[in-house]
């Protein structure tokens, strides 16, 4: 045993020299993709707003199962009440889009309490099954609301979306009709929710509760044991997940200003392909889900004009990165690299650590 | 006053009985071991005093404290620290990080707070050479010391250790009796179910010996283990 006192206290770090690089990198990249508007036309814009906010359902889906091990294929439940509670806040109440996105993100927490109450009295592939139940039935009960176009869906009033708040400023700005400044304010919008999820999730990574929640998800007796609230985390999780899944919902249908049951609670448009992208990336990382969408969207560009073929293509790739990279893509490129652009470990140092001996 | 008392405690599995009306008690500051053939009950134990499993019967006090229907997580923050027979580590993080979440959570404290005694657990446990690696690469006595770290990271009054010894080379086996004699000589009371005799008698002071769940003898270990039912059953010795 030893009995070495250390000549150097010890002390933990984080940050690597990847990391530092790349917030760097990050705020000049996020400064780029502010002015964006200035120099890009509609289709990339719209383009650029399908990439950013699967980006943020990717990241709330990847928390919840990469980080706190519950495999959802229900999240659409929460796409689709943020964007119906949001709906609701515009044609029943008279309010602006905008705000009425917060109420969207807001139903979504609220039908979030009751869904874990049922959910997380199952486990595993019970949950997964689960989820997508209680989805299906909001989807039913959604199109029994006639008030909000019932089973054929309705859309946001024209008076609504014309005099949305900031999209006259910005057709003037930009010197453009008012369908396109509407592209360029969830654009911008949705440029804000992801830039915001991501310090946010990268944060709580960091943080107490985020070493709890891995440790709860690599072992829930072992947590409890050493003190850790294995529940709370999970209602932690869940709840956070759902809340950031209805606001992007929402604003996706801001966007969109036309929604329906079938669409607003799709499992393909917003579970299978949120999969797809937090698999093909690399689940349980900030980076995977960044790398996925951006794939995502090339496959989807690529393969746009084959039907059904598309889909069957993801499925293959999908199963294959399963087989042959579990870890996805980011996952490859950490194991040949070791590079993390955001750094969670916290490395012990100082001690004998620095002398020759280890 | 006992840091811990078990009364009739009783646990069964469908009609399996696995712990039938156990009573006994340790007083603060003792090493007790705890033997039995496979399969008589001893990890359920250790489950039933961690609050990894609720008793069906019988009662739990620790301190003073009925802790029964106690759950693990609050069992843990009144100082019972615990180590599994099959070592369940966060396979993801690293073995600092394992200790860190232990400690932080366990003591309810920041991170800032808990370093550098996480740093010297890791030092005294021998694993300073993997502190920064992946706990899922660790070899077994690596796997088994990481399971006395971390609980030790908890700033347990009570440790639990479940076979910790096992599958160990000789030599492994007397670094880890030093560690864990070290441990016992700051005051921590130690429970340790062990089936490598000479590791735990050259540690623990009293052992209880458990069969089919039952309490069948508990005193010294000279005493308990030239008892003829003891030898019958635990040794398999027809005397």
């Amino acid at each position: 045993m030893h009995t070495h006192t250390p000549s150097t206290p010890y002390f933990v770090t984080t940050q690597t020299r990847a990391s530092q690089i790349t917030m760097m990198l990050a705020v000049a990249l996020i400064a780029v993709l502010i002015i964006l508007p200035f120099f890009a036309g509609r289709v990339l814009i719209q383009d650029m707003f399908f990439i950013l906010t699967m980006l943020v359902l990717a990241q709330f889906w990847n928390l919840l199962a990469g980080y706190g091990g519950m495999v959802s294929i229900g999240q659409q439940a929460f796409v689709g009440m943020g964007a119906y509670a949001m709906f609701g806040g515009v044609i029943l109440a008279g309010i602006d889009p905008i705000p009425a996105i917060l109420l969207g993100g807001l139903a979504s927490l609220i039908v979030a309490v009751p869904t874990a109450f049922f959910a997380f009295r199952l486990q595993g592939p019970y949950f997964a099954i689960g989820t997508w139940v209680i989805a299906e039935v909001m989807r039913l009960v959604m199109a029994q609301v006639k008030a909000l176009g019932g089973g054929t869906g309705t859309s946001l009033p024209r008076s609504a979306t014309r005099e949305m708040w900031a999209t006259e400023w910005i057709a003037e700005l930009f010197d453009v009709r008012n369908s396109a400044a509407r592209d360029i304010l969830t654009y911008w919008l949705a440029l804000a929710l992801a830039v915001a999820t991501i310090i946010a999730i990268y944060a709580l990574l960091r943080s107490k509760p985020g070493l709890a929640l891995s440790a709860v998800r690599d072992n829930p007796e072992a947590a409890k044991s050493v003190g850790v609230d294995a529940g709370r985390m999970k209602w932690f999780v869940f709840l956070t997940s759902a809340f950031g899944t209805g606001l992007a919902g929402a604003l996706i249908y801001v966007q969109k200003a036309r929604i329906s049951p079938d669409a607003a609670f799709s499992v393909t448009d917003w579970t299978a392909y949120v999969l797809f992208i937090v698999i093909i990336g690399g689940i349980g990382t900030i980076e995977g889900p960044i790398i996925g969408v951006i794939i995502f969207f090339l496959l989807q560009s690529l393969l746009a004009d084959y039907g059904s073929w598309y889909l069957f293509t993801l499925g293959i790739i999908g199963i294959v990165v399963m087989l042959f990279a579990p870890r996805g893509l980011w996952g490859l490129i950490t194991e040949k690299t070791g590079i993390q652009l955001f750094p969670i470990r916290r490395r012990l140092s100082g001690g004998p650590l620095d002398t020759s001996k280890y | 006053m006992p840091i811990l008392a078990l009364q009739n405690v009783s646990k069964s599995f469908g009609q399996l009985k696995v712990t039938q009306d156990v009573s006994f008690e340790v007083p603060e500051g003792q090493a007790l071991g705890i033997i039995g053939p496979n399969g008589a009950g001893k990890s359920t134990l250790f489950n039933l005093i961690t609050g990894n499993l609720m008793s069906d019967a019988g009662s739990i006090s620790f301190e003073g404290r009925d802790v029964t229907r106690v759950p693990a997580m609050q069992r843990c923050f009144a100082g019972i620290g615990r180590s599994f027979q099959i070592p369940q580590p966060f396979a993801n993080l690293t073995v600092f990080e394992n200790l860190l979440v232990a400690a932080m959570h366990g003591r309810n404290a920041s991170q800032k707070a808990v370093e550098q005694a996480c740093a010297e657990i890791v030092e005294q446990t021998e694993l300073m050479s993997v502190a920064n690696n992946a706990a899922s690469g660790l070899s077994l006595l690596q796997r088994k010391r990481l399971e006395m770290a971390r609980a030790l990271a908890t700033d347990p009054k009570l440790l639990l250790l479940d076979e910790i010894a096992g599958g160990l080379t000789d030599a492994e086996c007397v670094a880890l009796i030093d560690t864990i004699k070290s441990v016992h000589a700051r005051g921590v009371t130690i429970i340790w179910i062990e089936h490598v005799l000479h590791a735990l008698t050259s540690v623990v002071e009293r052992l209880l010996v458990l069969d089919f769940g039952k309490v069948i003898g508990i005193g010294a270990p000279d005493e308990i283990m030239n008892r003829q039912d003891v030898r019958e059953i635990y040794l398999g010795i027809d005397v």
